[in-house]
């Protein structure tokens, strides 16, 4: 049965047709990432039949409709599936502390796969290991998943090793590969152009596309990078460099 | 089963996209001119979500094994049979071993291929589509390639009785009604409504995007087209949180060029969205050509709905009367 719970304060606007951004707040954080979770959990516990899917970002969800199922009614299809949100969400609950899931990265830093990890370093002015040294000492946090198919938007980085991006974007990074960009991680499920500086790649595929849940990663993961030598990056491409 | 025997620009596969998995980051895709999608293949009694072949600018030609009923839809890249122009919109019956040749875009740039029946490609998270970044769906994940081929499904009961009706005549008689087919020529008018962030754009900006004429690039694809015209700017200079966008999100990133958001776009982004585009105008931006322009008219979300649900019942009819004269055919 569903249980009368915490009402908070969000906004409700349109994207095109047949979406609805709710809106949270307006600071990236914790208080956010909460609030988001707990309206996912609640769509995915309770999937009204009127939603195709829905997108979590760090102070939003927007929900995907299908428009056909609003007709019947005298308002208009958007103003009822407002309607039926804010019924819905008489049901939010806190989210859940669901025991945290730490997923382990390996990397192997440097070399061909991190061309830009010598720049990092010296723009820092550290040495190289002192950056590797930082990186995998760091614990990082999964803010959310977009962009590209199993990108994950990861917060957590010390400042210590932040940099600039590329002032002209590379055309094409390499899958897997791990980059800085400011203060941010992050890691390139596929190949793509990007600006990012890239420091190290993982033998670890984080898009999925022949599993249910093709992303490895989800909001509120935790993540711990490790480094790995040559030889155990071939040995987990099965000897492929 | 058909075979590419000479492939075209960028052909693949498409159906109405990949649903259920953006909040993993995986894009829709799906046919960039849906609308065009659909119509081939309630011509040839698919379903309207069957996948159909996408060419773009320049099609390939294809050689069909077996007697097969076909419909092309959308933008005109002149398809023709052994040298005789082939109608588009309309089925058509195609005899085997004879190639169905496409040339250049004479009008639009995108056109569908349905056959009956459908084509026998895997699914990947349940749908056909290609998405070529990511290698996924589609014929291997990636463009169609001179020399290969693709099975086609068994028709279905109506696709079945299409095909029999057609053998004699060849052609059908009929065609949808003009209403539901779209034209595609230069200065198109696209409807906007409103974006979420069209309030931080300067009056000049929100009154420029309203009035003046914007050219696609030659930056443009599956993934969003890239407009030049007078530059669009913000109140004040702010960082935008990412969040949500869609198949016509219009962005303006901060050198002024509006971004029109296509089939492949991103889940999410960061860039202030001035507008989005109404989605019965989507197949006109899936038809633009590099260097054609497009003027934006704004209509508010009510506006949009009702006209996008007048579409869907057209759509419906349209399906319904291509039974009744499948049944006026087989007497």
């Amino acid at each position: 049965m569903l249980e009368v719970g915490l009402v908070w304060a969000y906004t409700l606007s349109p994207l095109g047709e047949q979406a609805v951004v709710v809106e949270v707040g307006t600071k990236i954080g914790e208080v956010a990432q909460g609030k988001v979770r707990a309206i996912t959990m609640l769509l995915d516990e309770f999937p009204p039949l009127w939603m195709i899917e829905y997108i979590p970002a760090y102070t939003t969800v927007t929900i995907v409709y299908k428009i056909e199922c609003f007709l019947l009614e005298e308002k208009s299809p958007f103003e009822a599936v407002c309607e039926h949100i804010d019924n819905l969400f008489l049901y939010l609950k806190t989210a859940n502390q669901t025991e945290e899931k730490v997923v382990h990265i390996p990397v192997l830093y440097g070399g061909q796969h991190g061309p830009d990890l010598q720049f990092v370093a010296e723009h820092n002015g550290l040495t190289i290991d002192e950056v590797i040294n930082i990186h995998v000492t760091g614990t990082y946090e999964v803010h959310m998943i977009g962009f590209a198919p199993g990108f994950p938007f990861i917060g957590g980085m010390s400042e210590k090793i932040s940099a600039p991006r590329k002032e002209t974007p590379r055309l094409l990074i390499p899958e897997r590969s791990v980059g800085i960009a400011g203060a941010q991680t992050g890691v390139y499920p596929i190949a793509t152009p990007g600006g990012w500086q890239l420091i190290g790649r993982t033998p670890l595929d984080l898009f999925l596309p022949q599993s249910d849940e093709p992303s490895l990663l989800k909001m509120g993961d935790k993540i711990k990078f490790y480094e790995i030598t040559e030889g155990e990056y071939a040995s987990f491409r099965g000897g492929v460099l | 089963m058909i075979t590419i025997v000479k492939q075209g620009l960028s052909d693949t596969i498409q159906d109405l996209g990949r649903f259920g998995f953006q909040k993993f980051g995986v894009v829709t895709s799906g046919a960039m001119d849906a609308h065009s999608h659909r119509i081939a293949n309630l011509l040839v009694g698919n379903a309207e979500k069957a996948s159909t072949i996408e060419m773009t600018l320049v099609g390939p030609h294809i050689a069909f094994e077996k007697d097969a009923v076909i419909a092309i839809c959308g933008g005109d890249l002149q398809p023709t049979i052994d040298g005789v122009a082939v109608d588009m919109w309309k089925p058509v019956y195609i005899r085997k071993n004879h190639v169905l040749k496409f040339g250049a875009a004479r009008s639009g740039s995108r056109a569908y291929l349905a056959v009956a029946g459908g084509f026998r490609v895997l699914s990947t998270m349940n749908s056909q589509s290609t998405y070529l970044k990511a290698c996924i769906g589609g014929f291997e994940g990636r463009t169609l390639r001179t020399g290969d081929t693709i099975d086609c499904n068994e028709r279905s009961v109506l696709g079945e009785a299409l095909f029999l009706a057609l053998s004699t005549k060849k052609i059908a008689s009929w065609r949808p009604s003009s209403i539901l087919l779209p034209t595609f020529k230069n200065d198109y008018v696209i409807r906007f409504m409103k974006g979420r962030q069209y309030h931080l754009f300067d009056e000049k900006s929100q009154y420029l995007f309203a009035n003046e004429k914007f050219t696609v690039s030659s930056q443009s694809d599956r993934m969003g087209y890239r407009l030049n015209g007078e530059a669009l700017s913000l109140l004040t200079p702010s960082e935008l949180i990412s969040e949500a966008v869609s198949f016509g999100s219009i962005q303006v990133p901060p050198d002024g060029n509006p971004i029109v958001l296509a089939a492949d776009c991103q889940t999410t982004g960061g860039y202030p969205k001035i507008g989005q585009v109404a989605s019965v105008d989507l197949s006109l931006i899936a038809q633009a050509k590099p260097g054609e322009q497009f003027s934006f008219r704004e209509i508010s979300l009510e506006t949009a709905q009702r006209i996008m649900v007048q579409r869907e019942r057209s759509l419906r009819n349209l399906k319904l009367s291509i039974a009744v004269k499948l049944k006026e055919m087989g007497k």
